[in-house]
């Protein structure tokens, strides 16, 4: 219960600083819409829907590294002691896991709609299971990068060891997602999607699992 | 000889699964032919390199709370050995895939994703070399190794089989259970597991001793 409770404010915590400064939506917002722009302006047009549907995992991985990695590696030394001494570690990394998720929720479906609108010439049949695999891949690139961000934050070497370090862990989630959505590309019958769905809910429970388990030894300095 | 009878068994087993590799006779396979020698050079790498990062990731675990130097040092240097063993096991398959597939990289799914599982462990040193101090480096390399240990356990094993892989035990290809069905081939196969897997951790070991005593040196 206690547990919970700290989660609660603690999030609560997170988005109110958030919202007083709205840096980091608005600044990851502008990556995401800028980025897309230039896509648009070197591709002209896309026409293969394939090439669509990776571009778009491209571009919301970037996106997602420069926004979730900001958890940890943006907050000062005192903050984090601060935050320490307050709320016990597996407080700290659900919460930030949890607030990391909804922004990338948030993000994700402004940029899924900028894009479709940038480049019109196709949607996915199948918007509802596309939608799906936006929402799983925000889930899953917000609790992998939450961990290697506070790995990375710890290191003492921002955002390069960030990447490198995220990079092997993040490609067998990201190939699974480009399945996913390709499959809703290309308008395929759900059961044909489970396997996939299944395997990413699986990796995130692993994921979220080991980190709960490491965090408490990786804070304690 | 009590402490040294399993490296001598370990080179036994590795002479002979060379030399009755190439001897003794295989089944006929279209397509395969004598290139499915390759499996006694080939599937060892990989066994020896999956036992040396288990160790490693048991070092991780262990040394997370005794905080002793010597763990630390044994899961890098079991990491350093593994990572020999998931290069030669890399250049085997891509020298037979050039036999059998007609290129040495085709992009086939268990390459790929055999290589990214290597590219973890280069990302673990670099993390290693990116940290100064020592204590701190051995606390947050071991959480990330245990971090990364699942991840590759999924890589290598599981999402292999949700693509289609023209490699062997992969999308309806024949795997091994069918080759030997007159178990010749596990005459040689098995053996040449076992002694893999004991020269790598030989490896390990010299290493283990070759390092603790540069530390040795340092310290003093």
């Amino acid at each position: 219960m206690q547990l919970a409770k700290e989660v609660k404010y603690l999030i609560h915590k997170e988005v109110l600083l958030e919202w007083r400064s709205k840096y980091t939506i608005n600044g990851v917002l502008l990556y995401v819409v800028s980025t897309i722009f230039t896509c648009y302006l070197s591709f002209v047009s896309l026409g293969d829907k394939l090439t669509w549907n990776a571009l778009f995992w491209i571009i919301m991985l970037f996106a997602s590294i420069n926004g979730v990695s900001k958890s940890f590696l943006q907050e000062t030394k005192g903050q984090q002691l601060y935050s320490y001494i307050l709320a016990s570690p597996a407080a700290i990394l659900i919460s930030k896991t949890v607030y990391n998720t909804l922004l990338m929720l948030v993000l994700t479906t402004i940029a899924l709609g900028f894009y479709t609108l940038v480049f019109d010439s196709f949607t996915p049949p199948d918007l509802m299971m596309y939608y799906i695999a936006v929402v799983l891949g925000s889930i899953s690139f917000s609790t992998v990068f939450t961990m290697v961000s506070a790995i990375a934050s710890k290191a003492g070497n921002g955002g390069m060891l960030m990447a490198i370090l995220s990079f092997p862990i993040i490609i067998p989630v990201l190939i699974l997602l480009i399945k996913l959505a390709k499959n809703a590309v290309d308008g395929l019958p759900w059961e044909n999607s489970y396997d996939e769905i299944a395997m990413l809910l699986v990796v995130n429970v692993l994921v979220v699992a080991t980190s709960l388990l490491l965090f408490p030894y990786l804070w304690r300095d | 000889m009590k402490k040294t009878w399993w490296k001598i068994l370990a080179s036994v087993l590795v002479v002979y699964t060379a030399i009755a590799g190439l001897l003794l006779g295989v089944p006929r396979l279209a397509i395969l032919n004598e290139t499915i020698r390759n499996l006694y050079f080939h599937v060892p790498m990989w066994f020896a390199m999956i036992v040396l990062f288990s160790i490693s990731v048991f070092y991780s675990i262990k040394s997370l709370s005794t905080k002793s130097e010597i763990d630390d040092i044994k899961a890098v240097e079991s990491v350093n050995a593994g990572i020999i063993f998931g290069l030669l096991g890399l250049v085997t398959g891509a020298i037979w895939a050039k036999y059998t597939w007609g290129q040495f990289w085709s992009f086939d799914p268990k390459q790929n994703f055999a290589a990214i599982s290597v590219l973890l462990y280069f990302a673990y040193l670099i993390l290693r070399n990116a940290i100064d101090e020592e204590q701190k480096r051995a606390k947050i390399s071991a959480i990330y190794n245990i971090f990364a240990f699942p991840m590759m356990v999924v890589l290598l094993f599981v999402l292999p089989r949700l693509k289609d892989s023209l490699h062997p035990g992969n999308g309806g290809n024949p795997g091994f259970n069918s080759y030997d069905l007159d178990s010749r081939m596990r005459m040689v196969f098995y053996p040449a597991c076992l002694g893999w897997i004991l020269i790598g951790y030989w490896v390990y070991t010299i290493r283990f001793r070759i390092r603790s005593i540069e530390n040795k040196q340092q310290h003093n």
